[in-house]
């Protein structure tokens, strides 16, 4: 089942990135994504269930308005403190506790911290999350937890 | 219009320049040619615009992997020694 | 001037600014960590609005799409070699910068 949907994605794939539709094109095409799958279709979709995989991308649609809205915020803090000619900073190094379950979520809460107001994620494990931050409101705000709240309910109740 | 964003991209890319040459330790100097290869890959898409071939796009798009792969690649020489 | 050529404009002098913010910054911050935050944060919004003012600029073809599929790349790779950085220096023992304590760079 991995093996097809993933010749199917390095197909289209192809396509998209080709854009002619000459036969020898086309066969090489065939040829490329087939073995590519046979090579690593478990690296793609892994042992996963497909259902809860799907389920799961549309809640992550649903948590990128929020994303954005956050960069933005996070940018114009950052350019102020780029620009200021006293450069307000009071770097730290913060631990919290990982609630988090599955390697998806801990990857998708890393690159959200590492993207939002004034912090940076320096190291992810099962226990805790070690990250950098610029100043004492964005470690407050990370510490009250409400972006690891969104992310779990990407997740949802189950542990795979 | 594309040409005075590329200019401009380009002075951003002569300033982080400046830290790779004097990056007091080795992971400055790692950030910053990993930041001017992205630079490269948005400067490749505007020329790809500016002279109207859009063929310059795929150059970007392998450029963006290679400068990704490349980085990574070097951190864990750096930290391991070895790239087994 | 068409409405398309405008907002592409206004996109592309936004992204400008930032990109060239965060060379500023990692010119500008006293210690490795805090120049990883211009690096991860205002480069990936600067190439993420240059590049989608090129998109609008083009329409809907073939091209938008491979700008579409290095936006989301860009996205993905530019945190990760961020937290790999940060990683590899914490190992190897750095230690941040502190207002306090003047510079230690």
């Amino acid at each position: 089942m991995s093996f097809v949907i993933t010749a199917l994605i390095m197909f289209i794939f192809w396509i998209l990135l080709s854009g002619e539709f000459s036969f020898i094109l086309i066969l090489s095409g065939v040829f490329s994504s087939l073995l590519v799958s046979y090579m690593s279709h478990d690296l793609l979709i892994g042992e996963g269930n497909i259902k809860l995989g799907i389920k799961r991308t549309f809640r992550f649609i649903r948590y990128l308005p929020w994303l954005f809205w956050q960069i933005v915020m996070a940018n114009l803090d950052l350019v102020y403190r780029t620009l200021h000619p006293k450069m307000p900073i009071h770097p730290k190094i913060i631990k919290f506790k990982n609630d988090l379950n599955t390697d998806l979520g801990m990857v998708i809460l890393a690159n959200s911290i590492t993207l939002t107001p004034g912090t940076i994620t320096i190291e992810v494990n099962e226990n805790e999350f070690i990250v950098h931050t610029l100043s004492e409101e964005s470690a407050q705000s990370l510490i009250s937890g409400e972006m690891q709240a969104r992310v779990k309910k990407i997740e949802g109740k189950y542990n795979v | 219009m594309f040409e005075i964003a590329a200019i401009v991209i380009v002075l951003g890319a002569i300033l982080v320049l400046y830290r790779a040459l004097k990056g007091p330790r080795v992971y400055d100097r790692a950030l910053a040619v990993n930041i001017i290869g992205t630079k490269t890959v948005i400067l490749l898409a505007l020329i790809g615009f500016i002279y109207e071939r859009p063929h310059f796009l795929d150059i970007a798009l392998v450029y963006a992997l290679i400068n990704f792969i490349a980085t990574i690649a070097f951190l864990k020489y750096m930290e391991t020694g070895g790239l087994d | 001037m068409d409405i398309q050529a405008i907002i592409t404009g206004i996109l592309l002098a936004l992204g400008c600014f930032f990109i060239v913010v965060s060379s500023i910054g990692i010119v500008r911050f006293p210690d490795f960590y805090s120049r990883m935050h211009p690096a991860g944060k205002s480069d990936t919004l600067g190439q993420l609005l240059v590049l989608s003012g090129l998109m609008i600029y083009e329409g809907f073809s073939l091209v938008s799409v491979k700008l579409l599929i290095i936006i989301v790349f860009i996205f993905i790779a530019n945190p990760t070699v961020t937290h790999a950085l940060a990683k590899a220096a914490y190992v190897s023992g750095l230690k941040p910068w502190k207002k306090e304590e003047g510079k230690n760079d």
